[in-house]
């Protein structure tokens, strides 16, 4: 999908913008522009589906859907080798301290997908007692994806999304830095977004 | 049914009794452990097969509700007991008699504070051990204050409760070590790929040879039977394709038959047709699944990528039909949403010609392999007796000798007019468990190229109430599920919502029996024979 394609999404464009302005140097920027390039086209997510959404994202790395085109299909059973956590699935309150353990042991830079209604909001879990509503209580999401559960087409979008957002990072004195998740988006408020 | 209640009128003269869709008998506590003996040993009646343990808060009183059936005879039957100490309510555990009791018992623990006098494992299932209140009693406050959720990680501990009854009749509750003090105790989940969804082991071990494993559940429960009882009835179906969400088809027909059953609907023959033949393909479609992901365990990953060939052919066909992928809500109380796509006799010709060769082609690769072979054979036995003891039906039972297909026991629908067989086998272990999947693909075919030609016409849902009220009583109704039996307990008080609606899956047996089985083999088993029992995580935790 060609840059031009995908001009809608606000919150990268004000990224891009506040980088070109404060002026990147030439060798540093050229730099970031080459890891991230490398960066964004091998993200790595985290195996990890606790209910029905995550088997459509089975269904996304078999031959059909076929993950491996975009240089995703590494799905690394240990936190400390993933780049990213798919949320795929709806998170209970026995499973959160397991999800925030599992995002604290992913190696910085790191991301998560919110995949599906469950993950998102709670979904058709609203009224339960025993549902996380929406897996961003407990860790910062760059990426929500509707859906129950959402198509593959929409996974694809999710992560080409994040891959984006990838590439227009400031890698050197940015995400490269120990720098957690939550002071980066102090800097980088979204607009509209409280906390 | 008579001779039946003959028979144990004569055991406990005390016993009442009610007629329903299965004979309930009411039992007093102190009588019940006595008279479940007598149930499951005694020739006549010999009801060895524990299909749930439904608890129940009828407000004053809590209790229990027990659905037995006899594999001998083919006969059911309902036993209530009850208690009206609502501060510490407190039963007879039948855990000794059937094994599977132990776990049923603990999930009535868990959601409705009901301790089982002799029950060694008082913890609870499915919520954390701080848990405050039992939330499936009608009394429960929700609020989130009450149990936040937090990232802080739960509270463990070694010991679980135990309560004995002393000669003089009081209750003495015990604690009691989980693991023996010199275990090696590693820790597997919930976490883990081999677990296939975010179940976890505790596992002792001794060198490389397994002791114990004390399974850990709860890591999706989901709470759907609270929901339901805030919902009306139309709205309860879709959390149907959300349990086992292989199985959507299925479990969603046993939903909408117990309600048309209470409502007294009538639905028509293109309706029960295209039910069928939509059960039968996600039948196929979920082994597929199965193959691909088990294979895949042991290491053979290309077989994923054939057996999902197939189901996404199925898939197709469904979305085609139903609008989704997965979670189709489809069947509805009257019949289906919407007719079959003009597509849908082709689409299904064209899978049932490519099918066989498929299933040709899967057994060439893998079944035959002398690594698979080594890998499972041998491995994981499981006795005709201990299947039954521990209620592990479907696929997994019928490996294991027991002929369980509810299809054949139970005809429901249009099963009885259909030809196919079911298929057992004998050897009881994992390759077995795996050969009755492929076997049972090729039934289902044959099913539904016995129906693809003969869709009667007619409307495929019949017109019910807007506002749909079920008469006040209770209904039991089991399906055959693409893992086993499940079944559906529905009480109603006469409103537009159910008054208890009970999922009885048939996952929460296939994990619980792990223990059993894996128990003095190698650790690297677990992972085939946890496998080759096919268990959904959110299915057994709903
Ligand atoms: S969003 Fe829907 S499909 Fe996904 S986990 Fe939740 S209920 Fe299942």
């Amino acid at each position: 999908m060609p840059y031009e394609a995908w001009k809608d999404n606000e919150y990268i464009e004000s990224l891009v913008k506040e980088l070109q302005e404060s002026g990147a140097n030439v060798v540093v920027g050229s730099l970031d522009k080459l890891i991230n390039w490398g960066r964004s086209n091998s993200l790595w997510p985290l195996t990890f589906a606790t209910s029905c959404c995550g088997i459509e994202f089975v269904s996304l790395g078999a031959a059909r859907y076929d993950m491996a085109r975009f240089g995703w299909e590494v799905a690394r059973s240990s936190p400390r080798q993933a780049d990213f956590i798919m949320v795929a699935g709806t998170i209970v309150n026995r499973m959160a301290p397991v999800v925030r353990r599992l995002y604290d042991q992913l190696a910085e830079p790191k991301y998560v997908i919110a995949c599906g209604a469950c993950a998102v909001s709670g979904g058709p879990f609203k009224k339960s007692y025993h549902v996380v509503m929406g897996v961003d209580q407990i860790i910062p999401v760059d990426v929500y994806l509707p859906g129950c559960p959402p198509r593959p087409e929409a996974m694809i979008y999710s992560i080409m999304q994040l891959s984006r957002k990838i590439k227009v990072e400031r890698f050197f004195g940015g995400v490269n830095r120990q720098q957690k998740q939550a002071d980066f988006l102090k800097e980088h408020p979204i607009e509209g977004v409280e906390d | 049914m008579a001779n039946i209640q003959e028979t144990i009128a004569k055991l406990l003269p005390e016993a009442t009794f009610e007629e329903g869709d299965i004979l309930m008998v009411n039992v007093p506590d102190a009588k019940w452990h006595n008279l479940a003996k007598e149930l499951k040993e005694n020739k006549d009646l010999s009801f060895d097969f524990l299909v749930t343990i439904v608890g129940m808060d009828w407000t004053e009183t809590l209790g229990c509700i027990y659905y037995l059936t006899s594999t001998k005879h083919n006969t059911h039957l309902s036993v209530k007991v009850t208690t009206d100490n609502r501060e510490k309510p407190m039963l007879h555990s039948v855990s000794d008699l059937w094994k599977i009791a132990g776990i049923f018992e603990r999930e009535v623990y868990d959601f409705f504070g009901i301790v089982f006098i002799g029950n060694p494992d008082m913890r609870r299932l499915f919520l954390s051990i701080d848990w405050k209140g039992y939330p499936l009693r009608k009394d429960y406050d929700e609020s989130a204050d009450l149990n936040p959720v937090t990232t802080e990680s739960e509270r463990q501990s070694d010991f679980t409760d135990t309560y004995v009854e002393t000669p003089d009749g009081t209750v003495e509750k015990k604690e009691v070590r989980v693991f023996a003090p010199e275990d090696f105790v590693v820790n597997i989940g919930p976490q883990h790929p081999a677990t296939h969804g975010v179940l976890r082991f505790r596992t002792a071990v001794d060198g490389e040879i397994i002791k114990k494993i004390d399974v850990y559940m709860g890591y999706i429960h989901r709470g759907i039977e609270k929901i339901c009882e805030k919902l009306t009835y139309p709205q309860t179906l879709h959390f149907m394709d959300r349990l086992d969400y292989f199985s959507a088809h299925p479990y969603h027909h046993c939903l909408c038959m117990t309600i048309e059953q209470a409502a007294g609907i009538e639905i028509s023959r293109r309706a029960q047709v295209i039910r069928v033949l939509m059960d039968e393909l996600s039948r196929i479609a979920s082994h597929c699944l199965f193959i691909g992901t088990y294979c895949m365990d042991l290491g053979a990953t290309t077989m994923l990528f054939y057996t999902l060939r197939v189901r996404e052919q199925i898939l197709d066909i469904m979305e085609k039909t139903c609008g989704a992928r997965m979670t189709f809500n489809y069947e509805c109380i009257g019949g289906v949403m919407q007719d079959l796509h003009p597509d849908f006799v082709k689409d299904v010709k064209a899978l049932l010609e490519v099918l066989p060769k498929n299933i040709k082609e899967y057994n060439k690769i893998f079944t035959g392999n002398v690594i698979a072979k080594n890998r499972m054979e041998g491995v994981g036995y499981l006795s005709h007796e201990d299947a039954i003891n521990w209620s592990v039906t479907g696929p997994s039972g019928r490996a294991s000798g027991w002929a369980c297909d509810v299809r054949k026991t139970d005809p429901y629908s249009i099963y009885s007019e259909l030809d196919f067989e079911q298929v057992v086998r004998e050897e009881g272990d994992s390759m077995a468990r795996f050969k009755v999947r492929m076997s049972e693909m090729e039934q289902s075919a044959k099913i539904i190229s016995q129906l693809i030609d003969n869709i009667p016409d007619g409307e495929y849902c019949v017109k019910v109430p807007k506002v749909l009220k079920l008469p006040v009583g209770r209904w039991f109704r089991t399906v055959e599920g693409c893992r086993g039996t499940f079944g559906i307990y529905l009480e109603s008080n006469g409103d537009t919502k159910p008054y208890r609606l009970k999922i009885a899956p048939p996952c929460l047996p296939a994990a619980s029996v792990v223990d059993h089985i894996t128990r003095g083999s190698k650790i690297a088993d677990l992972i085939t024979i946890g496998g080759s029992l096919d268990y959904i995580v959110p299915d057994m935790d709903r």
